[in-house]
């Protein structure tokens, strides 16, 4: 009897099994694996250490991070109060599917869309030349690229920072009310530190994907932001040096992992009381 | 007198359609410990909130050492709450929940540690201000959260329904605590609770509560004695309820035959309610009692047996006896005047004090003979 609940219990992990073997695991090993090879399919190490010997290479990481701390920042600086504003509304999860919407559409369409939106006869120029500024180049620049990952990562904020915020105890706002605390104190000193675990989640969300961002580059960057993504883009379709896109691969893991563990909880603690 | 602490005058609280608040008089003097009382949705939560400032009330003043403070908002309060599940910030060490009120007011650090440490000491937890909040148990946190209020030396402490997640063994131990903590520091307790062991325990008074109006008020052996309505002997305590006719002043007619009671200035013939605690009923053979009942059946308590049994007309009784009685058995049940107590049907606590008043000397004389 014991035995056959065992098997049962086991069949259910067959899908999410299969689903991790060929999804997970196998591309993270043949992305290790081709990183040692190079293009006349020899074993090396020289894909590395090109890699930590070029300085466009370690330029372009450098790139890639700063451009994904500044997505993330901004995002983080927009969802925060949104998040704690939609929390206060009456019709929160109406507002709140809002917010989730834009995120059902295409990224590539939505990129397109902000393509006509910043051309140069575009609605943005048309604005800033009924105001009298005249028409501006706004596509392909670094604001522009920023603007619109910033607009894409929204949600991914949003999310989590909203879900910590709703599971607020508030009875942890009174609490600190009735200590003597102003609006502000109570924010500084319970509300955002106690909410800090849905700001990780949410910079998880966007930081990583934001390093390997690669479509938005070229479509509204106009390539001038050479990111870690746009390289490996780069070496698999146009150079065929899949041993150096596969080493960015790694690199790009690697710099997940850090993430990870610098956002992570540091000691994980019991059940918060509540 | 001196000058009330915190008074409510005509306080009313509707959330739309629903009133929660009725229209509430209540005093509180300075230093005593005082119990809010009452069903659970009687409103006496509202009330705590309202002292607090977490809530407005729709109509009426709330008075703070005569002043007017219902725009005052709950920081500005001179009065600390110790909420039903501690709100402890799981963020936050000990002694730093301990000093979040004292951190706030720029206190010296130096004044921070050793008030800090003297409140620890006193809910007795000396040692455990690095502790993290998760690593206590229930009874500790409760401590802590006392600890946390009481650091702040408010002029009143409200604590609402703080001993309800405890276990019965701690809950006993902690109405102890509680009662000498508010003894030793001077400060005013509202504590809220549904339970009325609780409250008759600690209370210089009570105030029982239902459905958003306050029934009655007084200390716990006025209300246990001479409850002013059904719904107040029913609440506190355990009590045979019965219809009666008031026939003079001091005789009173229940159960088919007339007894000699303790009340008076009610009119003649009219329809009341006797109450008469269990306790205070005596089982005698049926000679020489006041009524006779059957026996039908019998619980073990411990320290006394709670007998449930029948009398002629169909009244249920309820007896509590330190000696077994035996199933079946008819056995005579007596009991002395002062052990009545007549209620009548819809008097406020007003009218109910007024009448006491009329008759409480003649009273006393009375109940001396026995």
């Amino acid at each position: 009897m014991r035995a056959v609940t065992k098997r049962r219990t086991w069949l259910y992990f067959i899908p999410y099994g299969l689903w991790l073997a060929l999804f997970v695991i196998a591309p993270v090993a043949l992305i290790i694996y081709q990183s040692f090879f190079d293009l006349g399919h020899h074993f090396t190490l020289g894909n590395y250490s090109t890699y930590f010997q070029s300085a466009t290479y370690l330029k372009m990481t450098l790139n890639s991070v700063w451009y994904a701390f500044l997505i993330t920042l901004f995002t983080g600086l927009i969802s925060y109060p949104t998040a704690y504003f939609l929390h206060q509304l009456k019709h929160r999860q109406f507002w709140l599917l809002l917010v989730i919407l834009p995120t059902w559409i295409n990224i590539l369409l939505k990129a397109y869309a902000f393509i006509g939106i910043f051309s140069q006869a575009g609605l943005a120029n048309q604005f800033l030349t009924f105001i009298g500024i005249g028409p501006q180049q706004i596509l392909f620049t670094n604001a522009s690229f920023i603007f619109v990952a910033t607009y894409i990562q929204i949600p991914f904020m949003i999310l989590p920072i909203y879900n910590s915020i709703d599971d607020l105890n508030p009875a942890f706002v009174n609490a600190s009310r009735d200590l003597g605390a102003s609006n502000w104190q109570t924010f500084r000193r319970v509300i955002f530190p106690l909410t800090l675990p849905g700001v990780k989640a949410g910079v998880q969300a966007v930081f990583i994907p934001s390093l390997s961002l690669f479509m938005l580059t070229r479509l509204i960057g106009g390539n001038k932001v050479i990111t870690l993504g746009t390289a490996i883009e780069e070496h698999f379709l146009t150079t065929m040096n899949w041993g150096m896109g596969s080493t960015i691969g790694v690199i790009l893991i690697v710099a997940m992992i850090i993430v990870m563990t610098l956002t992570g909880d540091k000691k994980p603690k019991g059940g918060a009381p509540r | 007198m001196t000058q009330p602490i915190i008074a409510l005058h005509h306080v009313t609280k509707r959330y739309g359609d629903a009133t929660i608040l009725k229209n509430i008089d209540l005093t509180l003097e300075s230093g005593k410990f005082y119990t809010l009382l009452g069903p659970s949705g009687c409103g006496k939560t509202t009330i705590l909130r309202t002292i607090a400032g977490f809530t407005d009330a729709t109509a009426g003043d709330v008075l703070f050492a005569g002043k007017r403070i219902n725009d005052v908002p709950a920081n500005k309060r001179n009065v600390n709450t110790v909420f039903q599940d501690y709100a402890l910030f799981p963020h936050l060490t000990v002694a730093e929940n301990v000093a979040f009120g004292l951190t706030l007011k720029k206190t010296p650090k130096k004044e921070i540690t050793t008030r800090v440490a003297n409140a620890l000491k006193l809910v007795q937890l000396a040692d455990y201000g690095d502790r993290e909040i998760s690593a206590l148990s229930g009874g500790q946190q409760q401590r802590i959260a006392i600890a946390r209020a009481i650091v702040m030396q408010p002029k009143v402490l409200l604590l609402d329904e703080p001993l309800s997640a405890l276990d019965a063994k701690l809950r006993r131990e902690m109405q102890y605590e509680l009662r000498d903590l508010q003894q030793r520091l001077g400060i005013t307790f509202l504590f809220v609770t549904h339970d009325q062991e609780e409250a008759l325990a600690m209370s210089d008074e009570i105030f029982v509560m239902n459905q958003g109006e306050v029934l009655q008020s007084g200390t716990p052996v006025d209300i246990y004695d001479e409850p002013i309505n059904h719904f107040v002997a029913d609440f506190i305590g355990e009590s045979n309820i019965l219809p009666g006719k008031m026939l003079d002043d001091f005789q009173v007619a229940f159960g088919g035959r007339q007894f000699e009671c303790a009340d008076a200035g009610i009119p003649a013939n009219e329809a009341v309610e006797i109450v008469i605690r269990p306790e205070d009923l005596t089982l005698t053979d049926p000679a020489n009692a006041k009524l006779v009942v059957t026996i039908d059946t019998q619980l073990f308590r411990g320290d006394y047996y709670e007998i449930a049994a029948t009398d002629d007309l169909g009244n249920d009784w309820l007896i509590h006896s330190v000696n077994p009685a035996e199933d079946g058995q008819s056995v005579g049940i007596t009991f002395r005047p002062q052990d009545l107590h007549v209620m009548r049907f819809g008097e406020k606590e007003a009218e109910f004090d007024a009448r006491l008043e009329t008759y409480e000397g003649e009273e006393d004389e009375s109940s001396d003979e026995t």
